[in-house]
């Protein structure tokens, strides 16, 4: 008998004073599994507080700097003078670029573009200074941006292996209030990637050390007038 | 002892000392108390905090108990669910039924892939089988890349904590195990280190990361696999998973087979409730999230990846209706933190990758109770249920404690490797005597008492007619009332009048 049989016949003789009990579990496909959402009391809160679309994107900035992510606030038009200035401040002279980051936000900074290729090794990838990315979804209640892999974010190790990240969040259309609320936005398929502050242990007699790692240094610029991604998806669905 | 035992390399080692002995090293060790007492205080007020920020964290702790529950109650198929949808995604999904075999198809993968080391993130799983030195049996180098992991590992020492298994060293230590034994596995420690965490952080940042770089197989454990889309969650803090998870061409995942959730939305509670409860953060630095691979196209991590799904005892203790709580732990250690005996006993004492409150109730189920330790384990508690309170999905671990004293002192039917076996009390074993030495060292010192206020009655479904242990043994087959009603340490106190000193 192979392993896998041998497990799940353990599996079902080991429940067997459970088999009759309720529910049929398994959701058919996904987005719809009416007997598990029975089986589950989800009474717990989809959102902590009640708070305007500026106060969760002040709460955003607040929990980022917590973590001690360096946080900053711009338009859309100050935008590549920003993300210039900042690039400038550390001194890099090469930063990391994926496919599709919009092109005007890099239009004021000199340092060498390095391009997100396949074929880059870890050791190509751990020479640039910095790595300039977008992002998926930021959570307002956590301080948490996610990455999913999209064109203007780029491969996973790309915001790994540089020493300094910066991250662009549209605000307030990418800001979600809650965990809840950001997974409802990410695609499972898709490679992930939380962050919250940057790198960080507390290993050494529980003392907190920044940067281990991942980048030691997470900027997150928040340019606002964007529109709410939100109206946009609703509308969306509607159709 | 060892007719019963079997299929558990190394794991504990052979010839481990019971619980009580062990701890008696932690008592004598003042860095280590002293360390513990820090370390453990410390975060318990800290995540007292974090949890505090949330107002539903009585919703979230149900719910997370609900999930688990649920997916327990129907494994086999979520296990075969998950298995469709990993394979789906490009994943290989491999079985195993113990550590043995577990360890052999890792070894194998590793070999096929022509390599001689591997990078790995911390996991409880592959400490638990014993993978590292089943690799180095075979000629392959495993590398620990967690931090706490690295100061174990070159330190030639043993986990002592989940959560900070490095707790029990102090910068000091670190220091010199860095300077003296870094350059045998690779870059050595720089120059003149010194003890300051900062330092020793980056002297680790430099050590690993010509690691990383050149690593082509990475190996991980998980905290969660989602059954209906086949992702795999790691929820870390350093740095290290990532770099394991992303970097090399082949990836190699061991997760014991309770790690199931049934969708994408559960993972809503759980991002929740681990990092307020373990690290007492809003959230863990980094959440790594991947389903099975990606294609050619977008190339983005491991080409390669394999699931081994662990058994291990794991369907042995899903058969016990009382023990199968311990099934819904997610690892996060808030037990250990609050508990009294743990913090004077230490980690290690409890011979197993699991200390504390859940290892004295995970390793005697998952290993069954026929060595000293693990017959000693159940006693490791003064049940004062402060670890019931904390825990973030309500594992009732002074039930379990009770119900597993019962099988230790008066035997009973079990499931060992799938079979029923029917096991002779302890009476008069070695076994026995382990434990009682375990209860009085337990229950003897006032300190671990102090917070210990709960009652062996508040057990709900579990009312033994005699009272399982060493109550049992030295009042011979005097018949309880069905519920005792007065309180564990009262009862203790009042038929052996404290006089056992307990050293
Ligand atoms: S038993 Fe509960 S409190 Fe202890 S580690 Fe597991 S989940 Fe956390």
């Amino acid at each position: 008998m192979s392993s896998r049989d041998a497990i799940l016949g353990r599996v079902r003789r080991a429940l067997a004073d459970v088999r009759q009990d309720d529910t049929p579990p398994v959701p058919e496909r996904p987005g719809r599994y009416p007997q598990y959402d029975e089986a589950i009391d989800r009474s717990y809160l989809r959102e902590h507080g009640d708070r305007s679309v500026k106060e969760t994107v002040d709460l955003l900035a607040e929990n980022l700097a917590d973590y001690r992510a360096l946080v900053h606030r711009c338009t859309e038009e100050e935008l590549p003078e920003v993300l210039m200035r900042l690039l400038t401040e550390r001194g890099s002279t090469s930063v990391l670029v994926p496919p599709e980051l919009p092109p005007s936000w890099l239009k004021a900074v000199d340092a060498t573009r390095v391009h997100d290729r396949a074929e880059s090794t870890p050791h190509e990838l751990d020479r640039v200074d910095s790595v300039v990315t977008g992002c998926a979804v930021a959570i307002a209640e956590t301080g948490t941006i996610v990455l999913d892999g999209s064109p203007d974010q780029g491969r996973r190790r790309i915001t790994l292996v540089p020493d300094h990240h910066i991250c662009v969040v549209r605000v307030p259309g990418q800001v979600v209030s809650s965990v809840p609320q950001g997974l409802e936005r990410l695609d499972a398929a898709r490679p992930l990637t939380w962050i919250s502050g940057p790198s960080a242990t507390s290993d050494i007699e529980l003392d907190r050390v920044e940067g281990v790692h991942g980048p030691r240094t997470l900027e997150v610029v928040l340019v606002s007038g964007t529109p709410p991604e939100a109206e946009v998806t609703s509308q969306h669905l509607a159709v | 002892m060892s007719e019963t035992f079997v299929g558990m390399p190394a794991f504990p080692p052979p010839a481990f000392p019971a619980f009580p002995k062990a701890a008696r090293e932690a008592v004598n060790n003042p860095t280590l108390r002293g360390n513990l007492r820090h370390a453990t205080h410390t975060i318990r007020a800290k995540r007292a905090r974090a949890v505090a920020e949330v107002s539903d964290w009585a919703a979230l702790r149900e719910a997370g108990k609900q999930i688990k529950d649920h997916t327990l109650r129907h494994l086999d198929r979520y296990l075969v669910q998950l298995e469709e949808s990993v394979t789906r995604a490009g994943g290989t999904v491999h079985w195993a039924a113990d550590a043995d075999e577990a360890n052999r198809i890792v070894a194998d993968l590793v070999k096929a892939t022509g390599e001689r080391e591997v990078v790995k993130v911390k996991s409880m799983a592959t400490q638990e089988i014993g993978l590292n030195e089943a690799l180095e049996a075979e000629g392959i180098h495993a590398y620990e890349t967690d931090l706490a992991e690295l100061i174990v590992q070159l330190g030639k020492d043993r986990p002592s904590h989940i959560l900070v298994p490095a707790i029990h060293r102090n910068r000091g230590e670190i220091r010199d195990i860095f300077a003296r034994e870094m350059s045998a596995w690779g870059r050595p420690a720089p120059e003149g280190l010194t003890d300051t965490p900062a330092e020793l952080a980056e002297a680790a940042r430099l050590h690993l990361r010509e690691k990383f770089l050149r690593a082509k197989v990475g190996i991980s454990g998980a905290n969660f696999m989602v059954a209906e889309t086949g992702t795999l969650v790691v929820v870390e803090s350093e740095g290290n998973g990532r770099m394991c998870l992303t970097l090399p061409e082949t990836l190699i995942s061991v997760v014991g087979i309770e790690k199931i959730v049934p969708t994408w939305q559960d993972l809503e509670v759980f991002l929740q409730t681990l990092p307020r409860s373990s690290t007492a953060e809003r959230m863990n630095p980094y959440t790594s999230m991947w389903t099975g691979t990606t294609d050619a196209e977008t190339a983005d991590g491991p080409r390669t990846f394999h699931l081994v799904l662990l058994d291990n005892g794991r369907t042995d203790t899903l058969a016990d209706e009382v023990g199968r709580q311990a099934l819904r732990c997610i690892r996060c250690s808030a037990c250990l933190n609050v508990c009294p005996v743990f913090e004077r006993a230490g980690g290690h004492a409890y011979g197993s990758v699991y200390p504390g409150p859940i290892g004295a109730i995970l390793s005697p189920q998952l290993r069954g109770t026929a060595s000293e330790i693990d017959a000693s384990l159940p006693y490791a508690s003064s049940l004062c249920g402060a670890c019931y309170e904390v825990c973030p999905v309500a594992i009732d671990i002074p039930e379990v404690l009770v119900h597993l004293r019962e099988r230790v002192t008066q035997g009973g039917q079990v499931t060992q490797r799938g079979n029923k076996v029917v096991l002779k009390p302890a009476k008069g074993h070695a076994a026995e005597r382990a434990a009682m030495r375990a209860a009085r060292w337990a229950l003897s010192r006032p300190g671990a008492l102090r917070t210990g206020q709960r009652l062996a009655s508040r057990t709900r479904r579990l009312h033994p007619r005699a009272l399982p242990g060493p109550g049992k043994a030295w009042t011979g087959s005097r018949d309880l009332p069905a519920v005792p009603a007065e309180p564990f340490r009262d009862w203790w106190q009042r038929t052996h009048g404290g006089k056992d000193s307990g050293k």
